[in-house]
């Protein structure tokens, strides 16, 4: 067969939650913000552990780690995603941004500088997450109300309830664009 | 979680031949790395099937639709064709889920949904579905979010797809390839009831792989609507959804199709049904009557009895929608 990783890790491992940790490694390459990176993980470690626990970007989220929270957001290709549901070595070759990559304190992306301007956070766990998916969102079909904005951040919770900022945050840099 | 050895496929053939008894496909991966964190799934080989070319939305030489299996919900949804000539599958897939979920959740992947039954997610718990043979605690537990048609006595556990409410209703063709050849099954006869076997949800043979969804052309004429009636608002499973696809014409009936979700074990449609309203004219007692025939082998637990009025009227209120202005 032609398929590019064939990695066997350890079978007797599958067996033993003991011996889970003495299971292969593969190597991944991937572009994360803007620099590329090779690591080599676990093929079970998904995208959002090995950019906080391998590659040291802690500013992604570990929230609920099964798709529900949203606080895990970065983008894959241009496109938000989950990155607590996603493997690592799923994304060879692929290139990631995270909420250290969209701007930097002296240069804020726009939703970053909404984001203060609207006061759309409050503990500020869920802000990473929040401003990944809705800088994303910018260039998706949505449509124009509050609503429309709402409903289309739905996978993102705040558990302080800043909804109705972040709401504010977002749409005063759509009707800016 | 339990170790694997992945594999990158980059063909059907090299999918295929990586597959086995044991072994996973990975698309978006939004259910099964899910379901592998909390050992629900434990695949020994997890083959990564994203490379493969699966991704196209394309018409097909008769005027329908093939989806492939890889092609994202969020793309499906909002893909021109899928829009102006089966909206109800856009309004299904937009339904569910969230912004990033649908990104990442495939065609194929959805099809294969598992349940939200809070015990088969847990392995503390009784499930036959997880682990066969060892009860279901979900009867006479909290069942709110199960089924109340085509359950068994070993399973009431719900198909929790929005999608695959739509595809029913759409009469899609599911292709699928093995080691043995290619084969199509229609949707309404891809998703098993559990009876004696609630582990087995669909028809796939282990190793084989959904590599598209095809539709027929869309009827010329019809009206279609999604209803989704669920706890919250938004990101939430249906307790009752309803895709209905009407063509009303000189005050007739002339096509129904009606497929539910939220109440059954797997996508509900119900032929007798659609059967009671052609050739007639839309009215409420139609409706009603048609509700009732979807309902009426309704076996429901004291936790979600309550599924089968609000079914009814998720089914009457989608038909009163999508015959606006024709009801007399």
């Amino acid at each position: 067969m032609s398929g590019r990783t064939l990695i066997s890790d350890g079978s007797t491992a599958a067996e033993s939650p003991a011996a889970a940790s003495a299971v292969g490694r593969l190597d991944v390459g991937f572009t994360v913000n803007g620099e590329f990176t090779r690591c080599s993980v676990d093929p079970r470690a998904t995208l959002l552990d090995t950019l906080r626990e391998t590659l040291h970007l802690t500013g992604t989220k570990k929230g609920c780690d099964h798709g529900q929270c949203g606080a895990c957001t970065v983008h894959v290709n241009g496109r938000r995603v989950n990155s607590c549901l996603s493997f690592a070595v799923m994304h060879d070759g692929d290139t990631i941004t995270t909420v250290e990559g969209l701007g930097s304190p002296g240069n804020l992306h726009p939703v970053q500088a909404a984001f203060v301007e609207h006061d759309g956070y409050q503990c500020g766990y869920c802000t990473p997450g929040q401003i990944m998916s809705a800088s994303a969102l910018l260039s998706e079909p949505c449509g124009y109300t509050d609503a429309d904005v709402a409903e289309a951040m739905a996978g993102n919770i705040c558990r302080c309830g800043a909804y109705k900022n972040i709401v504010a945050a977002i749409q005063s840099v759509r009707q800016r664009s | 979680m339990n170790a694997f050895t992945f594999t990158r496929a980059e063909t059907v053939g090299d999918a295929l031949h990586a597959a086995g008894g044991q072994a996973a496909f990975v698309a978006g991966g939004t259910t099964l790395i899910d379901l592998m964190k909390l050992d629900v799934m434990r695949p020994a080989a997890v083959i990564d099937i994203n490379h493969l070319p699966l991704a196209d939305v394309t018409r097909t030489p008769d005027g329908g639709l093939r989806i492939g299996a890889l092609a994202r919900n969020a793309d499906v949804a909002h893909h021109p064709d899928v829009r102006r000539d089966y909206p109800v599958l856009s309004e299904a897939l937009l339904s569910g889920a969230s912004g990033q979920l649908r990104n990442m959740a495939s065609t194929g992947g959805n099809l294969l949904q598992r349940t939200r039954c809070v015990y088969f997610r847990d392995t503390a718990s009784a499930c036959n579905k997880r682990s066969p043979g060892s009860g279901c605690a979900a009867i006479g537990g909290y069942n709110r979010n199960l089924a109340i048609l085509g359950t068994s006595e070993h399973c009431i556990a719900s198909n929790p797809s929005d999608q695959n409410v739509a595809l029913a209703a759409l009469e899609a063709t599911v292709q699928i390839s093995g080691a043995r050849g290619d084969r199509a099954v229609p949707i309404g006869e891809f998703h098993l009831t559990p009876r004696d076997h609630p582990e087995r949800e669909t028809v796939l043979e282990p190793g084989e792989l959904v590599t598209s969804v095809t539709l027929p052309p869309p009827v010329s004429g019809a009206s279609s609507t999604y209803l989704k009636l669920r706890d919250r608002a938004s990101y939430e499973f249906a307790l009752a959804s309803a895709a209905v696809i009407v063509n009303v014409e000189g005050g007739t009936i002339r096509y129904a199709r009606i497929a539910m979700g939220g109440i059954g074990s797997k996508p509900w449609r119900n032929l007798d049904a659609e059967a009671a309203l052609e050739g007639k004219a839309p009215a409420p007692e139609r409706f009603a009557e048609a509700a009732e025939i979807v309902l009426h082998d309704a076996q429901p637990q004291p936790g979600n009895a309550f599924k089968v009025e609000l079914a009814k009227r998720c089914l009457v209120a989608a038909l009163t929608t999508v015959t606006n202005g024709a009801v007399r």
